[in-house]
């Protein structure tokens, strides 16, 4: 579905959404994390008639123009990839309003189509390259120098990306691509941002930047993934970061997002990711902000 | 009383706990996901990663 053709779809279903008379939710999900429990709790706690329904088991009739999921509201939060694309796709084409909606999915999911949106919409972002074939990849990286940060356009927790800092480094990962899911072999490097040893992860919901950290990088880490090991403190939200994370978050059609950050030295705040299934429980646990009752607020249209 | 099915330790299911749960055996570690059973919540193996999981 087009950009334009959801915002529309979002903006009937958000007015939609403030007349139901029997608020109703439904919680996507593939895994029970911390997150997904503190939602649906905080839904529970609202008054709201909450559904928690595992990906794994939904079996939906494509063709039904009278899907029990016509209006529904649902709050996706499948963790995995490639279930929460398809699944945001089959809902959201039975009438569903689906937050974040199919585009946010398809954009936030793959590096290379997020780059591109973020740079469309004037948004600082870590330079890069893509290339095509390993004999290209090599030639691009000889161009724009080492070290370079090689990421698998589809990923995350810092899982299979790697810092090259010279050609010998750059072949062995490259060679070990060629073996591997032809996804793989969509070359996509960032320049290796000279930053201090952190990022910012920082909460969107609709229009606000609710809450945002700092991600420090964990012992002998360069990566500052929590999955890695890094810690995490309360970082504020400026202006300047507020109006980055919202732009960032239009740039993409999101709606509830994390959109994650790095200081360049030279060029200020620079967009790396935004993601639509955003993790919050160190954001929670740092800022005591209740995330979790603010995203139900949005989502319901009660709030912002 | 619910045991893990790796090492037969008791794995402790809090009152509040929903299906779909992660819940983790204290003793070794194994992950498990809460599902209905006859008798309330029983446990299958959880998987905790997945090559395209994320954020």
């Amino acid at each position: 579905m087009r950009q334009e053709e959801e915002e529309v779809q979002s903006n009937q279903s958000s007015l939609s959404s403030s007349n139901l008379s029997d608020k109703s939710l439904v919680i996507l999900y593939d895994s029970i994390r911390w997150e997904e429990k503190a939602l649906y709790e905080a839904a529970i706690k609202k008054g709201i008639k909450v559904e928690n329904v595992n990906c794994k088991n939904l079996a939906v009739n494509l063709n039904d123009r009278n899907s029990k999921y016509r209006g529904q509201v649902v709050l996706q939060r499948s963790v995995s990839y490639f279930k929460n694309v398809h699944s945001t796709a089959a809902l959201q084409g039975l009438g569903a309003r689906v937050i974040n909606p199919l585009h946010a999915a398809v954009m936030c999911g793959n590096k290379l189509y997020a780059h591109m949106e973020l740079e469309k919409a004037g948004i600082k972002t870590p330079k890069a390259v893509a290339a095509f074939s390993e004999e290209s990849a090599i030639a691009v990286l000889e161009k724009i120098g080492y070290p370079a940060v090689i990421k698998p356009t589809v990923g995350s927790w810092g899982r299979l990306i790697a810092l090259l800092r010279d050609k010998d480094a750059a072949r062995a990962v490259i060679e070990d691509r060629e073996h591997m899911f032809p996804l793989y072999q969509v070359y996509y490097f960032e320049e290796f941002v000279k930053r201090p040893p952190r990022d910012i992860r920082a909460i969107v919901v609709g229009d606000r930047v609710v809450a945002a950290i700092y991600r420090y990088s964990g012992e002998g880490e360069w990566k500052t993934n929590m999955a890695l090991g890094g810690h995490a403190e309360k970082c504020p939200v400026t202006s300047e970061l507020e109006d980055i994370c919202l732009k960032a978050t239009k740039a993409v059609n999101g709606h509830i997002v994390g959109v994650d950050l790095m200081e360049s030295n030279s060029e200020g705040p620079l967009v790396h990711e935004v993601n639509n299934t955003t993790e919050f429980k160190n954001t929670v646990r740092v800022t005591g902000i209740d995330i979790p009752g603010l995203m139900i607020d949005y989502v319901l249209g009660q709030g912002k | 009383m619910i045991k893990c099915q790796e090492c037969d330790a008791e794995i402790k299911v809090p009152s509040d706990s929903i299906e779909g749960e992660i819940v983790t055996c204290p003793d070794c570690g194994a992950s498990y996901e809460l599902v209905k059973s006859s008798d309330g919540l029983g446990i299958k193996p959880a998987q905790v990663v997945g090559e395209d999981w994320g954020q």
